[in-house]
């Protein structure tokens, strides 16, 4: 049974995987020179942002795929792709933080009651964090039922990481678009169709017999 | 050739890019700043513009012409040093009408050849939050305007960059209203300080910043700053502009650069300029980019919350 438990085995890859981002990036700012661009502060603040929506949408995608498998394993990997999307979510913050505003609190506190985008991107880590520290057996045992109904706010979490995107773009929205669709779907598989179709064909015949019947 | 050589010099007087480069190198290094010596071999014609100081040198070649925001190739950074190559930049004219007693067409030629080109380096403020210092090549806009003769009915002057998908391959999705359209005062497009800009870094203007013609008004975010212009019209109504009738309340007419007008969905207060690096701070934003004394009086007694 353990030797045939490869998830085991596949786990440390994944990990390392998920840090290839920060490691290519991490290697091109140290290995100075020109790598990360003009601007360099944005090429790293567009970089952690998306791999943390990126990281969220992967770790949505696992439980339809173990649906649709038939397969209990990507469940299995969703609280680490969660992690990571919190961990690049924090490397955001760090950036805003320290590189884009160096600490200058007047104006981190302005952008925070002023700017929706940041707010609205704010609210989604603050969130996040809540998951994250929650996301331990521990906490899974503590909280019971109230656990599933806690971490069902990955999904608010993804609308505001899309929105977020979504406002602080000037013309070309297609790329957050791309994630806003690739999210609607991630979110329209968990609507119980399965539940509305058989409502649907049960109540079938019996629309059918009464338009018959209006129709004479 | 792009830049007028002085008729007493003989062109084997004159020095090489790549010698004036690295005399200009020099220079900097030297921490005079671009000093008069290096511009004397580009034929300019020495003026008392302002410049920006010691603590702001120019932008790395490489970033001015790596890093741009020109739609009509693509809406990332990289897009235009990518796909500009498309532009066809000869023959180009210049169409000039509306408002004016002597209508006509200008090559671009007739440009470089009847206006003394000058070297001015500006101070490039991006509504983004994020500047440059670029050492343009160029001639004053009113000098050109003067010779179509506008009429006194001519209280704005209106610009068009060419429209042409096959060699602006951005032009095809509708990212933007196109033709790209920008529009001036005739007072802001008479004054000293804005330039026809017909180079860069002493050289023509690479495809990717507005080759071969572009406008540069320095006090204004540089979306103003019209590139590759095919027209110009003298009106008597303030002329459409094309990021403005999108989205009136985040891109004003005027677009002056003002710390005290945020955009609505960023501040304005303070810029990263390019080049300084990832662990530098952020600069702060001077009222007009710093070119106050010599503009803020075209606005007087203008609210400038309300005409940002």
């Amino acid at each position: 049974m353990a030797g045939r438990d490869w998830v085991v085995w596949a786990k440390p890859g994944v990990f390392l995987l998920c840090l290839l981002p920060l490691a290519l990036t991490l290697a091109q700012g140290l290995g100075g020179g020109l790598a990360l661009g003009a601007n360099p502060v944005e090429t790293l603040l567009h970089r952690s942002g998306l791999w943390t929506l990126r990281m969220l949408l992967l770790t949505l995608a696992l439980t339809p795929l173990s649906r649709a498998l038939g397969r209990p394993w990507p469940i299995r990997l969703r609280r680490m792709l969660g992690l990571f999307a919190f961990f690049y979510g924090m490397l955001h913050l760090l950036v805003y933080l320290w590189l884009d505003r160096a600490l200058d609190w007047p104006v981190i506190v302005e952008d925070l009651t002023e700017r929706p985008y940041i707010i609205v991107g704010m609210v989604a880590l603050v969130l996040m964090s809540v998951l994250a520290l929650t996301s331990t057996r521990g906490w899974q045992r503590r909280l019971r039922r109230n656990w599933k109904r806690l971490h069902r706010a990955v999904y608010l979490i993804g609308v505001l990481g899309v929105l977020h995107f979504l406002w602080l773009v000037k013309a070309d929205l297609r790329e957050p678009l791309i994630y806003a669709v690739i999210l609607g779907v991630l979110l329209a598989l968990r609507l119980p169709w399965g539940r509305w179709r058989r409502a649907w064909v049960q109540s079938a015949p019996a629309v059918a017999r009464r338009s018959v019947s209006s129709s004479r | 050739m792009l830049i007028r050589k002085p008729a007493d010099i003989p062109s084997s007087e004159i020095t090489p890019p790549e010698v004036w480069r690295a005399r200009r190198t020099f220079i900097q290094g030297a921490a005079l700043g671009v000093g008069a010596a290096a511009l004397a071999p580009l034929g300019a014609v020495a003026s008392t513009y302002p410049r920006p100081g010691e603590d702001e040198p120019l932008t790395p070649r490489e970033f001015v012409t790596g890093y741009n925001n020109f739609y009509e190739f693509g809406t990332d950074k990289g897009d235009p040093a990518a796909h500009a190559h498309r532009l066809r930049t000869r023959p180009w004219s210049v169409v000039v009408d509306g408002e004016c007693a002597r209508p006509g067409e200008i090559s671009i030629e007739d440009m470089l050849s009847g206006f003394d080109q000058q070297e001015r380096i500006y101070r490039l403020r991006c509504v983004e939050a994020w500047a440059m210092v670029i050492p343009w090549v160029g001639f004053p806009l009113g000098e050109l305007l003067a010779r179509f003769e506008p009429t006194s009915r001519a209280r704005y002057v209106a610009f068009e960059t060419l429209f042409d998908p096959e060699q602006m391959p951005g032009q095809r999705r509708q990212v933007l209203d196109w033709p790209y359209r920008e529009g001036l005062r005739i007072d802001e497009a008479m004054h000293p300080l804005t330039l026809l800009a017909t180079g860069l870094y002493g050289e023509t203007l690479p495809n990717q910043n507005g080759a071969p013609l572009r406008l540069v008004v320095p006090w204004k975010y540089g979306f103003k700053s019209i590139k590759s212009i095919v027209r110009i019209r003298f009106t008597a109504e303030q002329p459409p502009a094309t990021w403005n009738r999108m989205q009136p309340d985040e891109y004003g007419f005027y677009a002056n650069v003002n710390p005290a007008v945020d955009h609505p969905r960023w501040s304005q207060k303070s810029h990263r300029m390019i080049g300084d690096g990832w662990l530098a701070k952020r600069r702060e934003t001077l009222p007009f980019n710093g070119y106050a004394e010599e503009v803020a009086g075209l606005y007087a007694g203008m609210d400038l919350r309300r005409f940002y």
